[in-house]
């Protein structure tokens, strides 16, 4: 006869084995977030942000890393916006489902799975050498708007599926154009989720160090053009850490990223709270 | 006939802008157009030049000496992928397990979006963690300079664990309720129902997200750049310093030329293809799922 | 109301446009000397000290632009032939089918060999080194050191101060496989400070007391020894342009050989070109 294994004993045991393997999990994630608080909080003050780095980072503040930051990111989004947007809108209200939407979305979600080096590499190659733009915001800028395409139109598309077919009808009922439909009915109504979508590539950007290195360059001077090389903080963390300029410099460095993508995830998890309060 | 014409000038604007969001549209797919062109376009030709056998099984990469072996690079990107699974699916796994089946639905709603947001912390801010804290802690207590693969591995298990988890879950929140009911009614205990009928059911979403964990970990540049050794060799145990493919092109990106250039295209070429791979796969497994 | 805030949006999204369309132009009119300045771009070894110089040039002459960037010697070959940059920096000599390059000296840095501090070992010869480098030698104990396998750091293929290491130490043998590769002097020198096994090569200028510098072949390294030519293992700091320098590339050449620059680089831990 076949020892059986009380079913209850059974599912205490694995209970406690998975509370276990997840208590473990979220300590780890939280501890990271921890100890760069810890040890980069204090380094951070109203002069570590505003104040220009000296000896390479290893005095004086950050600022024009936060600026080259902001940049970047900001062209990015101006650039992947308007794309991303407009395939959305594409893909929901001016076709039905065939073989050219498949394809567009395809293309899309293998965009979204390419590794940051190999955007690294392409924009390095096209925009910074061939086309002689140089290491500059504008190199950076096209590649990380590249990156964060798929992103915008995951949730542009998502945002404006989830617009009850009922408010199209109402305004095409009335009169209006496909085009007025979708621009003053349809995408304000999207906006919240449309939003999310902006403010996770602007989170994503901000973390990205691979594929900017090698297009925004390192120059650690404010950017005064778009032709203007700069570093952004996650670049500056990084070359700050590894090669023990500053250590607690580098952990400030961390702090203000962690804390920043932090803001930004709540804020984009907020503004989507409130869109699905609306409309499911 | 004013009337008329009217009608169809705004006819002809609808259908224009139909057209220019269609093109728009195309971008997405024009840009992942330019870039694989361009990559095979710069990496293929070497390839063949050199024969492929030779490029992928050579196991000497000394691109200054016109020695283009790949295989040290590859070996490197599977173990530590590979290492990076081992970590990451059991934890996730689990995690993604005991925030479905075995605690409420406000816990979860809290602790998938913290989880969530882990996701977004940079990978050099992982790498340093893995350089100050693992880094040593490896070096002092097992062995090896703690640059490694067990280092990389650990560090990138923890990365996708956030994507495992979060997929995982979703996964398996979209088992009807009913299954649940139906084999508790039955006699069956949580844990049972978890392993019998929820895993099942939920298996290609589960699937899914191990592969786009997969393709996370195999597409790292910069954390495994800090911790993994970047030796060219093949790892003869996980205390060994290690490359990866990503890192190849990261390493000698900067001032490759001609040939060299080509090669790194090529690496990029390869990477391509497996990542191709896995998100078809994935895209494949998690389709199935929703029919 | 939806139709005004609609049409807010779009004003918004004009103005933001011709913002970025303004900038854009400006900065495209006014490259090479003006917004983009003059980019320098290579060796890391360098890049700290331009970057020093870059800072004293553009306080002395403001409205002047500076840009410098890192990559590597070979990297900013690349990028002078390419044009990427105006000036290229690279820390080793130049190779034969480099030379279609402009070069000019602008320092020369000692090459530092460097271990642990608790390391034993203070000082080793040239072809211990090199059999250390290759992998022939593989324990501390075999040079006179505690019973530990040495752990090798290098700098990447394209580093200026590889290509130096190895035309001065190596030679013709390869530095082995299975060494530790890092792509920049302070990376070397953080894992040298941070593992009692290693040993690496850095620039002189970039020891500091994390780290101690071995006596090669029982010459300290010091730039007392370097300018008596006694301790061997020095590199050129060059400036590279595609054909003869012109505006405001000759002017920050011109600035970083003059007299009162070449006195701060001695000052930085450098060798001056010119001697007093």
């Amino acid at each position: 006869m076949r020892r059986r294994i009380d079913p209850r004993a059974e599912q205490n045991f694995f209970r406690g084995l998975l509370w276990l393997f997840t208590g473990v999990t979220v300590l780890i994630l939280f501890f990271i977030i921890f100890y760069i608080l810890k040890n980069g909080l204090p380094v951070v003050s109203v002069e570590f942000l505003t104040k220009n780095p000296q000896e390479m980072g290893k005095a004086g503040g950050i600022f024009p890393t936060i600026v080259g930051t902001v940049a970047l990111t900001l062209l990015a989004v101006l650039i992947a916006s308007p794309l991303g947007i407009g395939s959305a809108i594409y893909l929901t209200e001016y076709t039905r489902e065939n073989w050219v939407t498949r394809v567009i979305r395809f293309g899309s979600e293998c965009l979204a799975g390419i590794p940051s080096i190999i955007f690294g590499l392409f924009g390095f190659i096209l925009f910074v050498t061939k086309l002689g733009l140089g290491w500059s915001l504008l190199s950076g800028g096209l590649t990380l708007g590249f990156m964060v395409l798929p992103t915008i139109i995951r949730t542009s598309e998502e945002a404006i599926r989830s617009v009850p077919y009922s408010y199209r009808e109402v305004s095409l009922s009335l009169g209006g154009t496909k085009w007025q439909t979708v621009t003053r009915v349809v995408l304000p109504s999207a906006l919240p989720g449309i939003a999310t979508g902006i403010v996770l590539s602007v989170g994503r950007s901000i973390g990205e160090t691979a594929a900017v290195i090698f297009t925004a360059g390192s120059s650690l001077h404010i950017p005064t053009s778009l032709f203007s090389s700069s570093r952004t903080m996650s670049v500056h963390f990084y070359i700050l850490a590894r090669e023990g300029i500053s250590m607690s410099n580098a952990y400030g460095t961390a702090a203000v990223l962690v804390i920043a993508i932090l803001v930004i995830n709540i804020v984009a998890y907020g503004l989507m709270q409130r869109f699905m309060r609306k409309y499911c | 006939m004013k009337g008329r014409a009217r009608m169809t000038r705004l006819e002809r604007n609808e259908r224009l802008i139909r057209l220019a969001l269609l093109l728009i549209a195309f971008s997405a797919v024009s840009i992942l157009l330019v870039i694989t062109v361009f990559i095979f376009g710069e990496g293929t030709p070497i390839m063949f030049r050199h024969g492929l056998t030779k490029f992928l099984f050579n196991g000497d990469w000394y691109p200054l000496d016109k020695s283009y072996g790949l295989l040290p690079m590859i070996i490197g990107s599977l173990v530590v992928t590979g290492g990076a699974l081992v970590i990451g699916v059991p934890f996730g796994l689990a995690c993604a397990i005991a925030l479905t089946e075995f605690s409420s639905k406000r816990l979860r709603h809290v602790l998938k979006p913290v989880i969530e947001l882990l996701a977004g912390i940079p990978s050099v801010v992982y790498g340093f963690m893995g350089v100050v804290i693992l880094v040593p802690f490896i070096r002092d207590h097992l062995g090896g300079p703690g640059l490694s693969v067990l280092a990389a591995s650990i560090i990138l298990g923890i990365m996708i664990l956030p994507t495992i988890i979060s997929i995982s879950i979703d996964s398996l929140e979209a088992v009807p309720q009913s299954y649940r009911e139906g084999s508790i009614a039955l006699g069956a205990t949580r844990w049972q129902t978890t392993r019998m009928v929820m895993l099942p059911a939920a298996k290609s979403g589960i699937i899914a997200s191990i592969i786009l964990g997969m393709g996370r970990a195999v597409g790292e540049t910069m954390a495994v750049i800090m911790i993994a050794g970047n030796a060219a060799s093949i790892p003869r145990s996980p205390l060994d310093p290690v490359r990866t493919l990503t890192s190849n092109i990261a390493l000698e990106m900067g001032y490759a030329a001609g040939e060299h250039r080509e090669a790194l295209f090529a690496t990029g070429v390869i990477l391509f293809v497996i990542i191709m791979v896995l998100n078809t796969i994935a895209n494949l497994t998690s389709r199935r799922r929703t029919r | 109301m939806i139709a005004s805030k609609n049409f807010l949006c779009k004003r918004l999204h004009v103005l933001i446009l011709s913002l970025v369309v303004s900038f854009g132009v400006h900065g495209g009119c006014a490259r090479g000397t003006g917004q983009r300045g003059v980019v320098v771009a290579g060796s890391t070894s360098m890049q700290p000290f331009a970057d020093h110089w870059a800072e004293v040039y553009m306080k002395e002459h403001p409205g002047r632009v500076i840009n410098v960037q890192g990559g590597g010697s070979s990297a900013g070959i690349q990028a002078a032939r390419e044009g990427a940059a105006d000036i290229g920096m690279s820390s080793r000599e130049l190779k034969p089918e480099e030379k279609d390059l402009l070069e000019v000296m602008v320092a020369w840095d000692g090459l530092a060999v460097i271990v642990h501090p608790s390391n034993p070992v203070e000082e080793l010869s040239v072809e211990h080194v090199q059999e250390i480098f290759v992998g022939t030698i593989t324990h501390w104990a075999t040079v006179g050191g505690f019973n530990r396998p040495i752990t090798v750091v290098t700098r990447e293929e394209g580093s200026g101060t590889r290509g130096a290491f190895q035309e001065m130490v190596m030679k013709t043998s390869r530095i082995s496989r299975r060494a530790i590769v890092q792509d920049s002097n302070g990376t070397v020198r953080e894992i040298v400070a941070h593992d009692p096994e290693s040993i690496g090569y850095i620039s002189l200028g970039l020891v500091d007391s994390r780290v101690k510098a071995v006596r090669i072949d029982g010459v300290d390294p010091s730039f007392e020894n370097i300018e008596r030519k006694k301790y061997r293992l020095i590199r050129p700091f060059l400036f590279l342009t595609n054909g003869r320098p012109s505006g405001a590339a000759l002017e920050f050449i011109n600035f970083v050989l003059s007299r009162p620059t070449q006195e701060m680089i001695r000052h930085d831990g450098l060798i001056p070109v010119f001697k007093e």
